[in-house]
């Protein structure tokens, strides 16, 4: 027998506009689950990562962001943005969830569960 | 065949383009007539940049004259607008009761410009750049001189900036964003652009809001910006985008989005109407370049004459800006996301900055300033989707290396070249007359094979096959003479030639050092950037400004971040003495935000640990009422100043140490230097301050004053050494900060003063102060840096900067990410 299992529905919500964040920086946004960290590249582009770097918790959204990467303030491991995977040697150490982000017509969506 | 009739309404470049291929693939087909809104023949729009910068005429950028309407049998109706098209019975009507019959009509109306509906934007003298007529208002305006303000740092506004500005006016770009064409550049390449228009006499305001155009009796006589700033103009152009012209299409009932919407053979929803350029929406793109316009002109001139395949796909999108001396290139998608890897190239002497994007092994954007040559073959090869695997090494040197060494490795292709074969191009130097140089006089480094053979010295750009010989010639030789370490991976100088050549070259911004010490990456890295940060901030005081996204976090949010992401909040105590008053304000403080704990400094300070980041301005602003400033102890700066009690209290004190403490403390506090630094007074030589292992100690006598320097208690333990002696206070005071100034234009980022003073010597550094006039430069200098350092940064954060910083970017959210 098949069990029909419904897939929650993404809510996409407005957390503010792209130029809200600095270049080469980031901003926060408190959720249920902790922050979600949202960063915006020295070329505009714009990611969302759980708060949480997998080495020790550190928030990245107090790193420094250069390239497609974040620094993690504790401890300096490099965060790639797209991914949330650390790099270099550090590489498979493991990985800072990814958060759906969407831009439209310049504001910041986060898509959420809706349950 | 009977021939039919096709009516063009448009007699733009897209219009024009169309005829001209049905022309060359079936000229007899049709009966052609042309409608033009203009009064003249079909010409180069885009032209009409060098037009009004004075660089073409008219005459010059015309693409059909009269005779080719004539020998093609073609009627054009110019200046005339259409007024409706009768689907039903197929029929334009135009102004003048004039009524044309189509079995074909094509769809060329182009777009309008966006005018921003800002107030007074009805003045005389607000234009938009468009056409003739538009050109023709700017260069009256130019004709009269004074000064012209464009909004919109797109291409288009730059291109309008840089024609008035070369008929003389002066001409500033009012751009929203933060880097111009952003759409088109990284933010490296948009900080060279704006230099480059400096230098040809063109302003840029970027970030800038605008408020209002302001006039005078019907005139424009200048732009309001939101900050308040008022900019004069006697003209003002608005170059902030198009919108395609639709209004026809509408009125007939065709299907219309952002334009009229076309599928892959520009055909309408109406099988006998066909769009296209810069009106027409294919796949919900409506393009407005010129390249895609050729496309769309082959496609539909193929569909017209009974190509059965002729299908439209889209196009890639390329740019360049049309500003004479100014080359720039711009493809693709340079933030290019996951996988995406940057190769980035820089040649200070010539002013190029190139960067290719890769991703999966195929090239995917690339934006190029200063040289942009190779702009069509990184175009080409993007369109093509090739796989540049192998040709990764070179390909930043483009088409023509590339292809020189095709099919070899890099250093088998050097190794192979022939012996006569040139590779300084600039200076005519051939491959052996630099390996018998490196060979016969043992030059072992790039800058010996430029001063002998000149090679690579001028363009630089066959810098990379010239290193390539030395590591040839050498062997592990080369790789041997490499210098002090470099500051990271983006450059292979040092940090005393980057701090020599900002200040030699006056670099005064991140960009302008990038550029001209040829950074390998786009913008820094987390090494690089806080250590060119602090060497502007050293070098430029009062100049520089500050980049807080290039701080690391402590000096960013003023405070120290702690295991669990809160920070800590340490007051300053002048020389480590406190009040009643301040005592009941820090308790006060750490009740009413519950700060969980409260201890001791080893800086006889009182730290507030586990702050919520939210919490601090607010945590700072009851500090601040107490009359508590920054203690800087998240700094690269300067820290504590630790005393004794000295003579006020001591039996065995034999100076005010305490007194001194204080006015080292208030004089030095703020500073910024390449490492922290402690200092420590003690009263006498019992040194109960500790001061012989602080960076900087005193440590007081009956005599006067015993400096010392060096000293360190932490990762390493150092006594410190004896710089010097002096007989009073002052002395003390002025021979301080001439060393801690030494240090700060010194010492390497990160550099504690016992490593700089193992490094150049303690011999070294008294000699920098043994002579009173050098002492009292440095001393100077100090000074000079402090009237703009002795600012709290709490107070200015409480006031309101930087809010982003501490304040969530929303609200908390309902629900959890997906």
């Amino acid at each position: 027998m098949s069990v029909l299992v419904k897939e929650p529905a993404i809510i996409w919500t407005d957390v503010g506009a792209v130029t809200d964040i600095p270049r080469r920086g980031a901003r926060r946004v408190p959720s249920p689950l902790g922050d979600i960290a949202v960063f915006r590249t020295g070329d505009g582009e714009v990611f969302a990562l759980m708060d949480v770097c997998p080495h020790k918790g550190g928030p990245l959204s107090q790193g420094i962001v250069h390239g497609r990467s974040v620094t993690c303030p504790l401890h300096g491991r490099v965060i790639e943005l797209a991914t949330g995977e650390a790099t270099g040697a550090d590489r498979g150490s493991g990985c800072a969830p990814v958060v759906p982000l969407e831009v439209r017509e310049g504001r910041l969506l986060l898509g959420l569960a809706s349950r | 065949m009977m021939t039919e009739k096709l009516v063009v309404i448009g007699n733009g470049m897209a219009g024009c383009r169309a005829v001209e291929e049905i022309l060359a693939r079936d000229p007899g087909r049709y009966e052609i007539t042309i409608f033009g809104a203009e009064p003249r023949v079909n010409y180069n729009r885009i032209m009409l940049s060098p037009v009004l910068a004075g660089e073409k005429t008219f005459d010059d950028i015309v693409i059909n004259d009269a005779a080719w309407y004539a020998d093609n049998g073609i009627v054009l109706h110019a200046g005339r607008a259409v007024l409706a098209i009768d689907r039903a019975r197929k029929v334009v009507e135009a102004e003048g009761g004039l009524s044309v019959p189509y079995d074909k009509l094509i769809l060329a109306c182009g777009s309008d410009p966006i005018r921003l509906p800002l107030p007074g934007a009805d003045l005389k003298g607000v234009v938009t750049f468009r056409d003739l007529d538009d050109v023709g208002e700017m260069v009256r305006a130019a004709d009269v001189g004074g000064e012209a303000v464009v909004i919109g740092g797109g291409l288009l506004g730059l291109e309008a900036a840089y024609g008035l500005a070369r008929r003389g006016m002066k001409a500033t770009v009012v751009h929203l964003m933060d880097v111009l064409m952003e759409r088109q550049l990284d933010s490296a390449a948009g900080f060279l652009l704006t230099q480059a228009l400096t230098e040809r006499g063109v302003e840029t305001v970027l970030s800038a809001q605008s408020e209002a155009i302001l006039g005078q009796d019907g005139v424009v006589s200048g732009l309001k910006l939101k900050d308040g700033r008022v900019l004069p103009c006697s003209i003002l152009v608005m170059a902030v985008g198009i919108r395609p012209n639709t209004a026809l299409a509408t009125a007939a009932g065709l299907a219309t989005g952002r334009g009229v919407i076309v599928d892959d053979q520009m055909r309408t929803d109406d099988p006998a109407i066909y769009a296209v350029g810069e009106c027409a929406e294919h796949r919900g793109i409506a393009y407005g370049l010129v390249a895609p316009i050729w496309d769309m002109c082959r496609t539909l001139a193929g569909a017209l004459t009974g190509d059965a395949g002729a299908a439209y796909a889209g196009s890639h999108l390329s740019t360049r800006l049309k500003v004479s001396g100014v080359d720039v290139f711009s493809a693709g998608n340079f933030a290019g996301g996951e996988g995406c890897e940057d190769i980035v190239f820089r040649d200070a002497g010539r002013g190029v900055y190139k960067r290719v994007v890769l991703a999966g092994g195929k090239v995917t954007g690339a934006v190029l300033f200063g040289d942009a040559a190779d702009g069509g073959w990184y175009f080409d090869l993007m369109r093509q989707a090739a796989d540049v695997t192998a040709i990764r090494e070179t390909l930043i040197f483009g088409q023509a290396i590339t292809e020189g060494l095709s099919g070899l490795d890099p250093s088998s292709a050097v190794a192979a070249m022939a012996d006569d074969q040139e590779i300084c191009g600039c200076n005519g130097v051939c491959k052996g007359q630099i390996t018998s140089a490196i060979a016969s006089q043992g030059l072992t480094t790039l800058d010996a094979v430029r001063g002998v053979t000149k090679a690579s010295a001028s363009c630089g750009s066959c810098t990379p096959l010239v290193e390539k010989l030395l590591k040839l010639t050498l062997g592990d030789g080369f790789q041997a003479q490499t210098g002090p370490a470099a500051v990271c991976k983006c450059t292979h100088h040092g940090h005393d030639p980057v701090r020599r050549a900002i200040v030699a070259q006056e670099l005064k911004s991140m960009p302008a050092v990038m550029q001209a010490l040829e950074w390998t990456t786009p913008d820094g890295c987390a090494s690089c950037r806080p250590a060119l940060n602090y060497y502007l901030l050293c070098a430029w005081p009062g100049d520089y400004r500050d980049d807080k996204q290039s701080r690391f976090i402590n000096e960013r949010a003023h405070a120290n971040i702690q295991k669990d992401g809160t920070y800590s909040v340490v007051p300053r105590m002048w020389g480590g003495m406190t009040t009643p008053a301040e005592l009941r304000a820090i308790a006060d403080v750490a009740d009413k935000f519950a700060i969980p704990a409260v201890k001791v400094t080893g800086g006889q300070r009182i730290d507030l640990l586990g702050v919520k980041k939210d919490d601090l301005p607010a945590v700072w602003a009851d500090l601040n009422a107490a009359g508590m400033v920054s203690g800087h102890a998240y700094a690269k700066g300067l820290r504590t100043v630790k005393t004794c009690v000295g003579s006020e209290w001591c039996r065995f004190g034999t100076q005010d140490s305490t007194g001194l403490g204080i006015r080292l403390e208030k004089f030095m506090w703020g500073s910024w230097t390449p490492a922290k630094v402690k200092l420590g007074v003690s009263g006498c030589p019992r040194n109960c301050a500790e001061a012989t292992c602080k960076d900087v100690g005193v440590v007081c006598v009956d005599s006067g004053y015993e400096i010392h320097v060096g000293g360190a208690a932490g990762l390493h333990i150092r006594g410190t050494e004896v710089l010097t002696k002096v007989a009073t206070e002052d002395e003390a005071v002025w021979t301080i900060c001439a060393l801690v100034q030494l240090y700060r234009e010194q010492g390497w980022y990160l550099e504690r003063i016992y490593k700089w003073m193992d490094r150049v010597g303690l011999a070294a550094i008294q000699d920098a102060l043994a002579d009173d006039a050098d002492r009292r430069a440095l001393y100077d200098r100090f000074a000079y840096s402090q009237r703009f350092s002795r600012i709290d940064p709490w107070a200015e954060r409480v006031a309101g900067r930087h809010a982003e910083e501490f304040n969530p970017l929303s609200r908390r959210l309902e629900f959890a990410p997906a």
